[in-house]
């Protein structure tokens, strides 16, 4: 059967991963490049990398990052991050991307979705929200979180889903950086309106955190980076003890 | 040397890196003479059967495909392995090259439980039906990496390894003569879908 996927999420910024991390035995704990390579030997499932630059600069350094690691890791890379056209998915996908996430950039200009989805197909263009409750609705934000469009986050990943996104991260900002757990509300209201896979992103604190995200069978995939950055949570360890629960797992 | 065919589907970045990793000489080619030349060939492909089945008619190459398939290993990928088939009804009726028998058809059409997503897109393990040169280095029930939404059926007879999804056994990796073909990713299946890789290679 189809595995749930653990997936790290890296957040680069000139060149070098943001966000604490406590590795012993790594050389460098801030390069992306070496940090990968870690992820992929703890059995990850699949890498994010979110472009958190906003030079030029930066933006060369990251896919010149994103080429090395897509030269010598195989398993699927996400890339998002100042994506704003089709140029934007053209660069990310020569350097070996092989799926790009959009957010501010769909809600600035929505049709970059279908013209994505037809140019590279639905499985390459993945929409990832930030939400948040606002007067009893799942509103959608824009801009890392600061900024309520005024929109339903629900009735956005409807459409986004019609316009051919193949798979929606969900980053719930009430549980985001909470350690509390999964937004497991929010994540059910999503199942029941897209059957696209879906990520649950925002809240993982702990081991349990994930077999509890698992018993809900329309969440795909759990994301989370700081817990694993600073190997509070060990992949492998987790994917054991996932599995120990009756989680389908990839070891 | 391995051929992979460029006719404009898809990104063949990682397939060409898996294979430089593995030490393997490998070289993106349009063309006839590099494809005689090849030791084996590798048919990529991602998107829609149709449009892909135009681009590779549009480079003239499949003449030359069929008649090297008679003499060197090909392996197709993903949809490169749904061309090898006789037909896909992917937005309509489609030929394939025929060189496997048996067609390609939309999951949701025969997946019982309607809730299950397609594409059918993550890791799935590979249950292995006979054993198979290709094999040699990959062990039975391994995961390997899917995204697709259409699925090769009636190709018993070809069939080397299947992955459950739902009540359906998804045809992953099939063969006949010289011509493999995997439905998964080898390129996108970390260490498990390299040495699959290696094994074709030493063809």
């Amino acid at each position: 059967m189809l595995a749930k996927r653990i997936i790290p999420c890296l957040d680069v910024r000139d060149g070098r991963v943001v966000k604490g991390t406590n590795f012993e035995g790594l050389r460098d704990m801030a390069d992306p490049v070496e940090l990968a390579r870690f992820y992929n030997d703890s059995g990850a499932d699949e890498l994010v990398f979110y472009d958190i630059t906003a030079s030029a600069e930066g933006r060369g350094l990251f896919t010149d990052i994103l080429r090395r690691v897509a030269s010598e890791i195989f398993i699927p890379l996400t890339v998002g991050g100042g994506i704003r056209g089709l140029e934007d998915f053209d660069r990310v996908l020569k350097c070996g991307a092989d799926k790009v996430s959009v957010n501010s950039g769909a809600i600035a200009d929505p049709s970059i979705i279908a013209a994505a989805a037809k140019r590279y197909g639905d499985q390459c263009v993945v929409l990832s929200m930030d939400v948040k409750r606002v007067e009893g609705q799942f509103r959608l934000f824009a801009k890392g979180g600061r900024e309520d469009t005024g929109i339903d986050a629900m009735e956005w990943a409807v459409r986004g889903v019609g316009d051919g996104a193949g798979e929606i991260v969900l980053n719930s900002i009430d549980t985001d950086g909470v350690k509390g757990g999964f937004d497991l509300e929010m994540l059910d209201a999503l199942a029941a309106r897209v059957k696209v896979p879906i990520i649950a992103s925002g809240g993982a604190g702990n081991m349990e955190h994930f077999a509890e995200l698992f018993t809900h069978p329309g969440v795909d995939a759990g994301l989370a980076a700081s817990i694993f950055h600073t190997r509070q949570v060990d992949i492998r360890e987790l994917k054991r003890f996932l599995r120990g629960k009756g989680v389908e797992m990839r070891l | 040397m391995t051929a992979i065919v460029d006719y404009g589907v898809g990104n063949l970045f990682s397939l060409q890196s898996s294979l430089r990793a593995l030490g393997v000489e490998a070289e993106v080619t349009c063309e006839a003479e590099r494809l005689r030349a090849a030791d084996r060939v590798i048919l990529p492909g991602v998107g829609a059967f149709g449009d892909a089945r135009a681009k590779l008619d549009a480079t003239g190459l499949v003449p030359i495909l069929l008649e090297e398939a008679e003499r060197k290993p090909l392996l197709g990928i993903c949809l490169g392995m749904q061309l090898l088939f006789d037909r896909s009804f992917e937005y309509g009726e489609h030929p394939g090259l025929g060189l496997v028998p048996g067609e390609v058809a939309f999951l949701g059409e025969d997946l019982a439980d309607k809730a299950l997503k397609v594409p059918h897109m993550g890791w799935n393990s590979l249950e292995i039906e006979r054993d198979d040169p290709l094999f040699k280095y990959f062990k039975d029930g391994e995961y390997v990496y899917y995204v697709h939404s259409y699925y090769a059926r009636d190709c018993r007879e070809s069939t080397l390894g299947t992955s459950r999804y739902g009540n359906l056994a998804v045809t992953g990796a099939v063969r006949r003569g010289n011509v493999w073909g995997t439905q998964f990713h080898p390129e996108k299946s970390g260490d498990a879908g390299l040495r699959l890789l290696r094994a074709f290679a030493e063809l």
